[in-house]
């Protein structure tokens, strides 16, 4: 039944395919891709019939829905394109070869849905596994690109370091953060460590406890940590939760901070231009005597 | 009385996704940068409180208007353990997680009104409303 059922298929190709493309053109309209030109989304479509019909003819199957897929998930197209193309696809078929059946009795029905089922239910699946796969992958990469932006330690100077923090902290970025911390804290053989939180949206109890744990974990290896950028609405919530802060130094901004530290590293920033003029001053001098 | 829109927390980033709606709908109340961040901040702090405790949960956010003011409602719900001593956890420095124990009592001085129901193994409620000034 199956091979006579396929014949009628591929002998009226022409109806069903036209069929078929009154049902998508109107499916446009109501939804998703009405963004998109008339020629891609013709040219596309008769793509779509084309991996449809060599599917069913059982000729060279993987590698054009393989590319077909792929310049689908490149443009940018919505799974839903597919999915319904394919739901519009089975619901035509049967109801062509129905019509085209002499006799229509339950058991024919249900022989000709598992045979339409039968083409369509591989290609559904192998689509939305391509789709997937390319999701998974995307998610997979932003991770790595995530987790390598999450903790950047800047030795800018000896003995000081900066950590700048933006976004938020959750559990896993806290551990990488302190981790991070500590690691670069012994291989720059820093005094100091500036951890700026001007990029962090909210302090909440959480975020404050990873902070402090990590700032007392700095102070145990013998250097000290100087929490600055806090914006005044986040010290006002940090007053409001009655978090105490008051172990380790705070600065408002990178700037204070910095200066802070050079203090505490015993050094100051000196101006070029007044300590040249300081030295034509001694030179002049010099020659006055 | 506006719509209400509930974030269900149930994995960890759910906690930013119901920090972002909560600051938004305050953001489009009228808050300063001072509210929205105390809004932001009790936000993270019930939602992790849920995501800690009790799996799985939501948060409600409404914004509410009476005759002379105006102002956000954000309610937490969980079907978790519930909490066994109220005014325990109200006491700043208690926690069961080590961490710092201000959550809730901080919560209650971030907002304007705050409202905790709970029932052993049924789960928690906490109502909090903060108002435009």
């Amino acid at each position: 039944m199956d091979s006579q059922f396929k014949k009628i298929v591929l002998e009226n190709s022409d109806t069903i395919v036209r069929m078929w493309v009154e049902e998508v053109n109107a499916l446009k309209d109501a939804n998703y891709t009405s963004s998109i030109s008339e020629e891609l989304f013709d040219s596309t479509n008769r793509e779509f019939v084309n991996v449809i019909f060599t599917r069913i003819k059982n000729v060279e199957p993987a590698e054009t829905l393989e590319d077909f897929a792929e310049k689908l998930i490149n443009l940018g197209w919505p799974l839903s394109y597919i999915t319904d193309g394919l739901q519009v696809f089975r619901r035509v078929t049967v109801d062509f070869i129905l019509s085209q059946s002499e006799k229509v009795d339950s058991n024919h029905i249900s022989l000709v849905l598992q045979s339409v089922d039968k083409w369509v239910e591989p290609l559904i699946r192998q689509l939305v596994n391509e789709y997937s796969g390319n999701w998974e992958n995307v998610v997979s990469l932003q991770r790595l690109a995530l987790q390598e932006l999450s903790a950047p330690l800047i030795p800018v100077m000896e003995n000081i370091t900066i950590m700048p923090l933006i976004g938020t902290i959750d559990t896993e970025r806290a551990k990488f953060i302190m981790e991070n911390l500590l690691e670069g804290v012994i291989r720059h053989n820093s005094e100091v460590v500036l951890m700026d939180i001007t990029g962090v949206p909210v302090v909440d109890t959480m975020v404050a406890h990873h902070i402090i744990q990590a700032a007392e974990a700095v102070r145990l290896i013998g250097a000290k940590c100087i929490l600055v950028g806090i914006r005044p609405e986040i010290a006002q919530t940090i007053v409001n939760l009655g978090i105490d802060l008051s172990q380790f130094p705070t600065k408002s901004s990178l700037r204070k901070g910095f200066t802070t530290a050079l203090e505490i590293t015993n050094r100051k920033i000196v101006d070029l231009d007044t300590k040249v003029d300081n030295l034509e001053n001694m030179i002049n001098s010099l020659h006055r005597e | 009385m506006g719509t209400q829109s509930c974030i269900n927390i149930q994995k960890e980033w759910d906690i930013v996704g119901a920090r972002q709606l909560g600051r938004d709908i305050a953001k489009k109340i009228g808050f300063g940068t001072v509210d929205q961040a105390r809004i932001a901040t009790a936000v993270s702090e019930l939602a992790r409180n849920i995501y800690l405790y009790a799996d799985s949960g939501k948060v409600c956010f409404e914004a509410i208007e009476t005759i002379d003011k105006k102002g956000i409602s954000m309610i937490a719900i969980d079907s978790g353990p519930g909490i066994s001593d109220i005014s325990l956890v109200m006491q700043d420095g208690y926690s069961t997680s080590r961490g710092l124990g201000a959550g809730l009592p901080g919560v209650k001085r971030l907002m304007d009104e705050f409202d905790l129901i709970s029932e052993k193994e049924q789960g928690t409620e906490v109502k909090t409303i903060k108002w435009l000034r």
